[in-house]
């Protein structure tokens, strides 16, 4: 039988006990969220209810976890109000704590992790929790993720400046934040979506100029269509946006082309709304290692789950428009598709589909090397999409890596789904094909301060390298064999910088 | 353009990481027919997520990594996103010393290593604080992009008429007459007049039934990086128990900290999980500089990597079978990749490393090494309660 070591540099052991566990910890307290936390806490079970709105102003400015498109008011800024405003918007919430739950607002959960592969040294099932001055972990016994649904971006010439926003920001900024800062919209999408969001704004006295639609006829519900039009909003099918126009403050108008006559006007708004397509936030899911899939009758790429509630890992399970969103058409990603088809063809290839390394479809298409390296070698300038296909299948991570679209600090909630799109439309294959470019904790871009475990145990303390702390690792080599192996391990050791 | 990867080649290697692009491209330069196979995708594996440093004294390949890095670019035709240098400072008086100690080995080896003060530490890091207690300034090293170095690699072996098998997994060495003919892939057979394996963790597995004993083992590693910070005069800085550097762009990526043993089979690892440990590298990170403190950690990621027992290479062309040369670089890979390549086909073509001698990284050492060694050093997977009940004994 063998005495089985133990490695004193592995991380086994090194990290703490959460600093809080529950039974039962659910993250997003939307609808459904808060629902599972009542039922949860009814049933006796100790209960985590966290949602991170109201998010840091700094985070809506780079449109996480929805695609708020900078119209909003001053008063995102003033967190202690708005957390009073996003806990009176939700009636529930008080029904949540009269059960028993604990609710904790504004904070973000930035990771999880149940175990499997690699992660046998966790001390549990864990969720890392962030809120604006410090991290912390906390176990649980059962995680419900009930994330909800965010928006599908879409470019066109000016869709990077303030004002072009997505529908659930929408919602959110009105009904949760109270600090819409848009009068007038023009609504991208004829779908259940965009004229849900048309009908939600005229109940909220905001004017809704038009919805604009690629395709020829709409593609809503005729109830929606039928109240949308009563309501005097016109549906201009057969269209593109082209461009918005813009000032100082964002959005002044929206050109639109019609795609068959070719003949372009200007919708005088301020704001617009990409109401085209949502996809299940399916970032957490990802990190814990949950099964995803493309299934597009549930708006993308989604968990797998047999009944709408279940994962593929025990501790955890939905709950809302994570686990698919109910109103999409069966032919969702087809419809973002057709989108982007029209877009490509009616916008010029400088436009930029990642706004935080900016990357234009061109240079997507050419996989080219981003600015900042220069102007490229002769190999590089002949290096393109069609080429590296020629190696395999479209990978959106490994054109990430070359071109950098989708590596800033948006975490690609602005691009992800154009750049599969893109990539579909360019290769003439279904955007249903191309695989879902992977997540990775923390999925909310929180600071360095912030994240830091200032209070680490002493374990990992004491015993972290720069690297294995292998001492033979770092022997130099003619060292090695020699009486001074002995010699240099004992004065330099581990600690070795690579 | 890649030709057709149908069919077999004089040299096949398994493995497009680092080593085995490198080792590939140096092949080709010298005429010879390649082809690479890959599991998956070229660079996926560590190759891919590391921390980009290339300034290995400890390696008798290290003159050759100095040699090349600064003709890359311009050998391999594409940007790796070299920067020339390092500064490593400390935070603490305990690692100024150790730090000073690395510098002398350094300059034995006839490079030059300046000292520096705090003031001169906080001209070349700016995002340095008043923390700081000294440095050192290697005028050698430096660090590279490693998504970028892998494909510029197997970019420049398309360019000589080397192909690339990707999705390729080999599955069995074929041998005949104390010869490898070959490798077996779910994709058919592919002959070969000689095989090098440079398959990472899953090497072991891979050349065991042709009776080749490489024990590894395999281990998670992780990373961070940062929204991007104004440039500072050096990319290489590091230091404070971390790896790492700021990237052209400006981000900074760092790693290091304790790794995590884990069984990898001959299909790969299947998870690559980064963890809550990223808590401790943001913490580390903005105690080396204060001044990026507030930026935003927006990745994570892990590699998973191989060591042997004495943490060292083995970069050998074995007696029997004649035809077959392995390489792992013992989780040290990277920045040694563009002299690990140049050996390798040394060893194919030559018979022998025409630049360096590599005599004590040969796999002979590990002949009598007991079947239960990682077992025996701990380094196999070992749970949160199996690491405490060992810390309390």
């Amino acid at each position: 039988m063998t005495q089985r070591g133990f490695d004193p540099k592995a991380v086994a052991g090194k990290h703490p006990a959460p600093e809080q566990s529950v039974e039962v910890l659910v993250i997003g307290a939307g609808p459904a969220g808060t629902g599972a936390a009542i039922a949860a806490a009814k049933g006796g079970a100790t209960v985590l209810l966290v949602d991170e709105n109201p998010v840091d102003a700094g985070l809506i400015g780079l449109d996480t976890p929805l695609y708020w498109g900078g119209r909003y008011t001053g008063a995102v800024q003033t967190k202690a109000r708005m957390v009073e405003q996003v806990f009176a918007a939700n009636p529930r919430l008080e029904e949540a704590f009269e059960a028993g739950a604990e609710i904790s607002l504004g904070v973000y959960c930035w990771g999880a992790w149940v175990g499997g592969e690699g992660l046998a040294s966790l001390p549990g099932p864990v969720a890392g929790l962030a809120d604006d001055e410090r991290a912390w972990m906390v176990g649980f016994e059962r995680l419900v993720v009930a994330t909800g649904a965010r928006d599908v971006a879409f470019a066109f010439q000016g869709w990077d400046q303030p004002g072009v926003m997505g529908a659930r920001a929408l919602c959110a900024l009105v009904q949760t934040y109270d600090a819409f800062a848009g009068r007038r919209l023009a609504i991208l999408g004829s779908g259940d979506l965009a004229l849900e969001t048309a009908l939600f704004a005229l109940g909220r006295r905001l004017e809704v100029a038009a919805l604009i639609e690629v395709e020829d006829a709409s593609r809503g519900s005729q109830a929606l269509i039928g109240e949308v039009a009563a309501a005097g909003v016109p549906i201009l099918t057969g269209h593109a946006p082209v461009l918005a126009l813009g000032g100082l403050d964002g959005v002044e108008g929206l050109g639109v082309r019609a795609l068959e006559s070719g003949a372009q006007r200007v919708i005088a708004c301020d704001t617009v709304v990409q109401a085209i397509a949502v996809t299940p936030v399916v970032e957490l899911l990802d990190v814990l290692g949950a099964r995803l899939a493309m299934q597009p009758t549930l708006g993308g790429h989604a968990p797998v789950s047999p009944d709408g509630t279940a994962t593929s890992l025990a501790q955890v399970s939905l709950a809302g428009d994570v686990a698919g969103v109910a109103s999409v058409p069966r032919d969702a990603v087809a419809y973002q598709q057709a989108w982007m088809r029209v877009l490509i063809a009616t916008s010029d290839a400088g436009v930029i589909l990642c706004q935080c390394e900016a990357v234009t479809r061109e240079a997507l298409l050419a996989v080219r090397q981003p600015a900042y390296l220069g102007e490229p070698s002769a190999g590089m300038a002949a290096r393109d999409l069609g080429r590296l296909l020629e190696d395999g299948p479209a990978n959106p991570d490994q054109i990430k890596r070359l071109t950098r679209a989708g590596m800033g600090p948006c975490q690609g909630r602005r691009c992800r789904e154009q750049v599969a799109l893109t990539l579909a439309c360019a290769t003439n294959e279904s955007a249903e094909r191309v695989p879902l470019a992977g997540y990775r904790a923390p999925v909310r871009p929180l600071p360095l301060k912030v994240l830091a475990a200032w209070d680490e145990a002493a374990e990992m303390s004491g015993q972290w390298d720069v690297w294995f702390g292998i001492p033979g690792q770092w022997t130099p080599y003619a060292d090695i064999g020699t009486e001074r192996e002995a010699l240099h391990q004992g004065v330099l050791g581990g600690d070795m910088h690579l | 353009m890649s030709g057709p990867t149908t069919s077999g080649a004089s040299v096949i290697v398994v493995g497009g990481g680092v080593t085995g692009l490198s080792a590939a491209w140096w092949l080709a330069r010298a005429g010879v027919d390649v082809l690479v196979l890959d599991k998956r995708v070229i660079g996926w594996e560590a190759s891919g997520r590391n921390g980009g440093g290339a300034s290995h004294y400890q390696s008798p390949l290290f003159h050759e990594e100095q040699r090349l890095w600064p003709l890359m670019d311009e050998l391999l035709g594409y940007s790796t996103e070299y920067r020339r240098e390092r500064v490593i400072f400390a935070t603490t008086d305990h690692h100024v010393d150790h730090y000073r100690q690395m510098a002398r080995m350094c300059r034995d080896l006839g490079y030059r290593v300046d000292d520096l003060d705090p003031w001169q530490v906080r001209d070349f890091a700016p995002l340095a604080g008043d923390t700081v207690t000294g440095g050192i300034h290697l005028r050698f090293g430096g660090q590279a992009n490693p998504q970028r170095t892998v494909q510029a690699y197997a970019w420049a072996l398309q360019d000589l008429g080397g192909r690339i098998g990707q999705h390729t997994r080999a599955t069995r060495i074929v041998t005949a007459g104390g010869k490898v003919t070959g490798v077996e892939t779910p994709r058919g057979a592919f002959a070969c007049d000689h095989l090098v394996i440079a398959a990472g963790p899953q090497s072991e597995a891979l050349l065991a039934p042709v009776g080749v004993r490489l024990p590894l083992a395999a281990a998670r590693a992780e990373m961070i990086v940062t929204e991007p910070a104004p440039l500072m005069p050096v990319g290489g800085v590091d230091g404070n128990g971390l790896y790492g550097r700021q990237t052209l762009r400006g981000n900074l990526a760092y790693g290091g900290g304790p790794h995590e043993w884990m069984a990898v089979d001959a299909a790969g690892p299947s998870a690559r999980p980064s963890t809550p440990l990223l808590r401790n590298l943001a913490r580390r990170v903005a105690e080396l500089l204060p001044g990026a403190a507030h930026l935003r950690v927006i990745r994570s990621w892990a590699g998973v990597v191989e060591n042997t027992p004495d943490g060292r290479p083995v970069i050998d062309r074995l007696a029997d079978p004649a035809n077959l040369t392995v390489a792992t670089m013992s989780s040290v890979g990277f920045g040694l990749s563009p002299a690990t390549g140049h050996a390798i086909a040394d060893l194919v073509l030559e018979g022998r490393c025409t630049f360096a001698d590599i005599d004590k990284l040969s796999i002979a050492r590990f002949k009598d090494i007991p079947a239960d060694w990682r077992e025996q050093k701990g380094w196999v997977a070992t749970t949160h309660g199996e690491a405490i009940a060992a810390m309390g004994r």
